[in-house]
């Protein structure tokens, strides 16, 4: 901190991504209300548990290696350049600078920030796969997706030297492929091997609704995940900057608010086209689905998601419509695909996040055609296909297939799926039946009193 | 550190052990891959358990019976 004003703007960026740290811990309470809500009471604790603890798996292990693979992985490696060790180097776990450091008063704020994403990027898949899968499964691919195969997507589409920035002019600003459409793919994966949850399809392969046992739950969860996707949109930006830190094409002097790539956006523009798409999502929801509380309030999420990718540049009714649009694909396609393939989605995390991800990544190339995707010279303009091919690698190279391969190795030991009779009796059972011996203990111990 | 009477602006790291920190990062990645092994056997022990007690055709229907939603 050598002069005032850049200590002035270190303290104040510090605080804001310390803050959007604290509003995106609302997205994970929003997820563990949601996926309790819709579970069976039978399966409550277990499914509470499973989504609580990839929070400590995850943020151990984004430690130990997801934050240095962000900063080591930008050029592929070997696409467009080596493994970047010497820029990695202050990011990794024995660098001084992760530590408390009197010198380096940011780095834990930003890695705090990215760390969120992580969570949330396991918490979508979480929702998907419950009252079956084995916990100690769930989080070894937690940590895959949290820690390893989500931040490499960053490093390659979401760093401001990526290689598919680059290359491909891959634009995604708030992480409708990055996050969401990893994160649904990665679902889609895991649920292909798992199989449906025991008598979710009858035996002519028509679907059983396995109704939310507590709506409020439900969509108090969602409200939240809405809350915390404040902060997620904040953190996305880079709050205050000058065009002679950023180095790149921009002339002038006049300081700017920019994305991860950092080209210029305004906070003003998000914090509207964030509205706008929620809106949108929700309002094509409720209808689509006829008024269904579940889907219109997934619909307002499926918006914003759809949106996420140009929702620095977009119009506010671009931004409304784009978030209508993606959601009435991703209600559509969620119901094609369940009835076709029999996939059970609980909570329709794939169709929300993925789809919706996949769509708005898609739109969004066509949408910003012709943009600059930085603000360095000689990278390629955002396009239709260098977004649709950032789409597939998101969606299927770095969602499906990583998580595919991981749940087979898993169900190839035993160690994805609950035996059947457990899942019968439901995933609590041995919870609920020690506590309903104490309970009968207690009034026996009463009577005898009495 | 043994005084705060110094230049801030000269200090780096002020944690206990600098210097050790590769030591304390596999020691961390140790108990780590520690905690997969001991959930997985506590799991895999539990859920054997529950099937060998409780997996019979009448407890499951009693377990339904009783938390049916």
């Amino acid at each position: 901190m050598g002069d005032q004003l850049s200590a002035l703007t270190t303290v104040f960026t510090e605080f804001y991504y310390w803050v959007t740290v604290v509003i995106m811990f609302l997205i994970h309470v929003g997820f563990c209300m949601y996926e309790v809500g819709a579970s069976r009471r039978r399966n409550h604790l277990h499914t509470l548990m499973k989504n609580t603890m990839l929070i400590p798996l995850v943020t151990i292990t984004f430690f130990f290696f997801g934050w240095w693979i962000y900063w080591a992985f930008p050029n592929g490696p070997l696409i467009t350049g080596p493994l970047l060790t010497e820029a990695a180097a202050p990011n990794a776990p024995i660098s001084e600078t992760m530590g408390t450091n009197l010198s380096d008063r940011i780095t834990g704020v930003f890695w705090a920030a990215f760390l969120l994403f992580s969570w949330t990027a396991a918490s979508i898949v979480s929702g998907s796969v419950i009252e079956r899968i084995r916990s100690g499964a769930f989080w070894i691919i937690a940590v895959m997706i949290g820690s390893v195969t989500w931040i490499i997507d960053a490093a390659w589409g979401w760093h401001p030297n990526g290689w598919m920035v680059q290359l491909l002019g891959y634009h995604d600003a708030y992480a409708s492929g990055v996050i969401h459409a990893i994160a649904g793919g990665t679902a889609l994966g895991v649920l292909v091997v798992l199989g449906p949850r025991l008598g979710r399809f009858r035996a002519d392969g028509t679907a059983r609704e396995f109704v939310p046992h507590n709506p409020w739950l439900v969509t108090i969860g969602l409200f939240l995940i809405y809350t915390g996707f404040w902060g997620f949109y904040a953190a996305c930006n880079v709050p205050i900057i000058s065009p002679e830190t950023i180095g790149g094409q921009i002339t002038g002097t006049t300081w700017t608010a920019t994305t991860i790539y950092l080209t210029p956006t305004t906070l003003g523009a998000i914090t509207v086209n964030f509205l706008m798409s929620l809106s949108g999502g929700l309002m094509v929801g409720y209808l689509v689905s006829k008024g269904n509380p579940f889907w219109t309030y997934s619909g307002g999420l499926a918006g914003i998601i759809t949106a996420s990718a140009g929702n620095d540049l977009y119009h506010p009714v671009q931004a409304m419509v784009i978030g209508g649009v993606g959601t009435f694909i991703a209600y559509k396609m969620h119901y094609w695909v369940e009835n076709r393939f029999k996939v059970d989605d609980a909570v329709g995390a794939v169709a929300v996040h993925g789809y919706a991800g996949f769509a708005g990544l898609v739109i969004a190339g066509f949408m910003l055609w012709g943009y600059p995707s930085s603000p360095f010279e000689g990278y390629a303009a955002v396009n239709p296909l260098g977004n649709t091919i950032g789409a597939i690698i998101m969606f299927f190279v770095l969602g499906f297939i990583p998580a595919w391969i991981v749940s087979k190795i898993l169900d190839g030991f035993g160690l994805l799926r609950v035996p059947r009779q457990v899942e019968l009796m439901g995933l609590d059972f041995r919870t609920l039946h020690e506590e309903e011996q104490a309970r009968q203990d207690v009034r026996e111990a009463e009577k005898a009193l009495a | 550190m043994t005084t705060w009477a110094v230049d801030l602006a000269n200090v780096g790291a002020v944690y206990p052990w600098v210097g050790l920190e590769l030591i304390m990062v596999l020691v961390g990645v140790a108990l780590w891959i520690l905690w997969h092994i001991v959930q997985i056997r506590q799991e895999n022990a539990e859920l054997d358990e529950d099937t060998r007690l409780y997996g019979n055709k009448e407890a499951i229907r009693k377990a339904l019976d009783d938390h049916p939603v």
